[in-house]
């Protein structure tokens, strides 16, 4: 056990981090002045030449949020980005700032971290910022015909009510309506102008199609063939939900792809921004929703992080039991689908299930829900771990998840189908999976070791020995085996929090359903299983945050889709798609 | 050599096919059931399962653990003269801290003085909006708002419950959690005798005041 580190030191790291680098651009960087705000300002002409100078002086080689904040009061739009070094340490937080009149204009930065490519298309589709010069700039989660930006404060969704909850019409009006006789439909609805729904014709997937044809591969070979574009999805059982990808192919090869994502989206920071800070909690579950326990944890630490508060010793260490058994079982289900998608049909993936119901299980003795767990407060747990369920835990680590892992392994990791399928198969490679800013274990299993656990450590993860998986061939096989690294290292860290957790309260903060916030903006990340999930929050003091975003794993990972595809086989493709591992509740939101 | 590995793969799930019926030879040699009984299911979900896992619903069901959350309910105590107390005073923190605010209350006022007092005349929960996270459980300061445990919740109509629907017995809620009734009644014992304590005090420390 080590002393924990003091609060200071990466503060002061970052301040003497931005001086240098207000130092190196002193025309076209302003420090940053508002109070609990970190990082600098960019003029907005000179973004992509510091931003290249982030990337290769600097050496903050991952790109991995980008989100927008619109200022209605000041008239400003402002696009956050937030940069990290795949070599660990705190992060490198810039902004640009935009005058709020249409058009919104902020060179895209694509060109220096391609991952940029769905965060950008997103702050467009929900700010309507128009990023110059991106390669493929059209709606992303909402669809094509859709009027409004949701997420610009002027924006009123169709059954709005008040700006934030709780309504008045709850307490103390009471009497119960439903929100469609309470607010019409129509009332909210916005039209383009000159709209007449009897003539509306809609043209959503030219677009598609277009930029589609434009991003696909030539046939350079002089052959005459015939390319199809077959639409897989969003009713397809290999897409793992509601994602549907737009194929072109030539034979059986992948000319060009783009998925086509939305089909799940409610808009989930919009919720966010309506709620308190607690009320979002329970939503935060639904997100990812095999990981809600991981969903929690990064949301609890980010707004912990705007409000300064410390957790109790030994919440800190129950959440890394729950976020480590998480883990485990994302990681089975991940064996169990992927082997499912690759035609070894049920087998694995009810072996997989079976340890995951005993898991769940814990789960439900513990938080009182088996998916939806809510169990994470500020400042700690909800409750403590009833005895029989801390028994169960002891069982399942000690025992159990050791012996069915080995039997998992045996299974199918010398499998010559299995091997036939996986090995040699092209994932991506270590600079390619950091330029598109993925993260998790595909980055892993492409030699980057780069865990957040470790890189920059959060809860009590400094305080346990593990090791990073780490796999270098970045092919298939290797994205397979991490995953079963990663189930060993949790095994690891679960047994060393089972050892060390101390005896005591649960939460250091008293029960309380409306927190107090102050005024800022913070960013919390976890390694979720999936890959760095994030919250980014800014707050004006109010009971709801001003700006709440997720930046969750799935839907960044899935820009290197494309990029992985090209070129390879269609029957690969819904392997590959696969090992990315997304869940669509986290990928729509 | 080529295969080996299949073969080895085929071990594992030969093994796992047998395992059900040795499991079900020994539970029968034993002399006890495996299936549909407590000590059978309980065994199924626990570290040592082996072989089928799968709980035959609805003819056995899961047992479920005392924190299980599905609807929210509201608890009345039964008085000696058949009479209901309810326990919600109408505070108004369940419909604030809702997160899809499906909760509606309607205050009461006196009938003669027309002043509010703490009961619910009304009492909606829109069970189609609930999204049973049990925040209004967590912060009711009064106990009187308390997470089911009851899943069987198949309907032919949208459901909204009321005040009457929602109202179950405390001697139901002692039945689902037994551990969280008696610490809550431990609690508000120690709460009842703290304040006579405190009355006693008072009343010893204002007599000497008043005596002069």
């Amino acid at each position: 056990m080590t002393a924990p580190t003091s609060v200071t030191a990466p503060a002061e790291v970052s301040a003497q981090l931005y001086a240098k680098l207000i130092a190196r651009f002193p025309e076209s960087v302003a420090a940053e002045t508002r109070p609990n705000y970190s990082g600098v300002i960019i003029k907005k002409e000179n973004l992509v030449e510091v931003a290249a100078a982030i990337r290769d002086e600097f050496g903050y080689d991952l790109l991995t949020a980008v989100t927008a904040v619109d200022y209605l009061a000041e008239n400003k739009m402002e696009v956050v980005y937030h940069a990290y070094k795949t070599t660990g340490g705190t992060g490198l937080v810039f902004r640009v700032q935009a005058e709020r009149v249409d058009p919104i204009e902020v060179p895209s930065l694509v060109e220096i971290w391609a991952g940029a490519d769905f965060q950008e298309r997103e702050a467009y589709d929900l700010f309507g910022i128009k990023f110059t010069s991106h390669p493929d700039l059209r709606r992303i989660l909402m669809w094509e015909g859709f009027e409004g930006y949701p997420l610009r404060k002027d924006w009123k969704e169709a059954f709005f009510e008040e700006e934030a909850k709780p309504f008045k019409s709850r307490w103390p009006e009471g009497k119960h309506t439903y929100a469609e006789f309470k607010n019409p439909f129509r009332d909210n609805l916005n039209f383009p102008e000159n709209f007449d729904p009897n003539s509306y014709q809609p043209d959503n997937e030219d677009d598609l199609y277009a930029s589609l044809e434009n991003h696909s591969l030539k046939n350079e070979s002089g052959l005459k063939t015939d390319q199809i574009v077959v639409n897989m999805g969003p009713h397809h059982p290999s897409t793992h939900g509601v994602l549907r990808v737009a194929v072109t192919l030539e034979g059986e090869t992948i000319l060009g792809l783009k998925p086509v994502m939305g089909y799940l989206h409610r808009n989930h920071d919009k919720i966010g921004e309506r709620s308190t800070f607690l009320q979002i909690m329970p939503y935060t579950d639904r997100l990812d929703y095999f990981n809600s326990m991981s969903n929690n944890l990064g949301y609890a630490i980010a707004v912990e992080k705007l409000m300064k508060i410390p957790v109790a010793e030994r919440a800190e260490y129950i959440r890394v039991i729950m976020a480590e058994l998480t883990r485990i079982q994302n990681h089975l289900i991940f064996v169990g689908t992927l082997t499912n998608d690759l035609g070894a049909m049920y087998t694995p993936s009810l072996y997989a299930f079976e340890e995951r119901e005993l898991i769940l299980d814990i789960f439900e003795a513990v938080s009182g829900a088996r998916m939806m767990c809510n169990y994470l407060r500020f400042g700690g747990v909800v409750r403590d771990i009833p005895e029989d369920a801390l028994s169960k835990i002891k069982d399942l680590v000690y025992e159990r998840l050791p012996a069915k892992t080995a039997e998992m392994e045996r299974l199918l990791n010398d499998n010559e189908v299995l091997m036939g399928r996986l090995k040699g198969v092209h994932v991506l490679d270590g600079e390619t999976a950091v330029k598109y800013s993925v993260t998790g274990p595909v980055l892993r299993a492409a030699g980057v070791p780069y865990d957040i656990r470790r890189a920059d450590p959060y809860s009590v993860y400094d305080r346990f020995d593990f090791d990073v998986a780490v796999r270098y061939n970045g092919d298939m096989m290797d994205n397979y085996l991490i995953r079963f690294d990663e189930i060993w290292q949790s095994l690891r860290i679960l047994e060393q929090a089972l050892q060390q957790m101390p005896e005591g309260p649960v939460n250091s903060q008293k029960l309380q359903y409306q927190v107090r916030v102050p005024a800022g903006e913070a960013y919390g990340r976890i390694e979720s299983p999936k890959g760095e999930l994030g919250f980014y929050i800014v707050s004006n003091g109010k009971p709801t945050p001003y700006r709440y975003h997720v930046r969750p794993a799935s839907f960044v990972n899935i820009t290197a889709l494309e990029e992985m595809c090209r070129g390879s086989k269609i029957q690969d493709f819904v392997a590959l798609l696969a090992m990315l591992d997304i869940v669509m509740g986290e990928l729509d939101r | 050599m080529f295969g080996k590995g299949i073969l080895k793969s085929l071990q594992v799930t030969w093994k796992r096919f047998w395992d059900t019926y040795i499991d079900d030879l020994a539970w029968w040699l034993r002399g006890k059931k495996r299936y549909h009984s407590v000590e059978g299911i309980t065994h199924r979900s626990s570290k040592n399962a082996k072989g089928i896992f799968t709980v035959q619903y609805p003819e056995e069901r899961l047992i479920l653990p005392e924190e299980t959350r599905y609807l929210p309910f509201l608890v009345y105590n039964e008085l000696a003269d058949g009479k209901r107390e309810i326990l919600c005073t109408s505070c108004g923190i369940c419909p604030k801290v809702c997160p899809p605010q499906c909760i509606w209350i309607v205050r009461s006022n006196d009938p003669q003085t027309g002043k509010p007092i703490p009961e619910p005349t009304e009492f909606y929960i829109d069970m189609d909006l609930c999204m049973n996270c049990g925040l209004c459980a967590e912060y009711c300061p009064f106990d009187a708002i308390k997470m089911d445990h009851d899943f069987e919740l198949a309907s032919y109509t949208r459901n909204i419950y009321e005040l009457e629907k929602l109202l179950k017995p405390s001697s139901y809620y002692q039945s689902i959690r037994p551990q969280n009734f008696a610490r809550e009644e431990a609690e508000r014992k120690a709460k009842e005798e703290a304040k006579a304590a405190k009355a006693v005090k008072t009343a010893v420390a204002e007599t000497p005041a008043a005596a002069p």
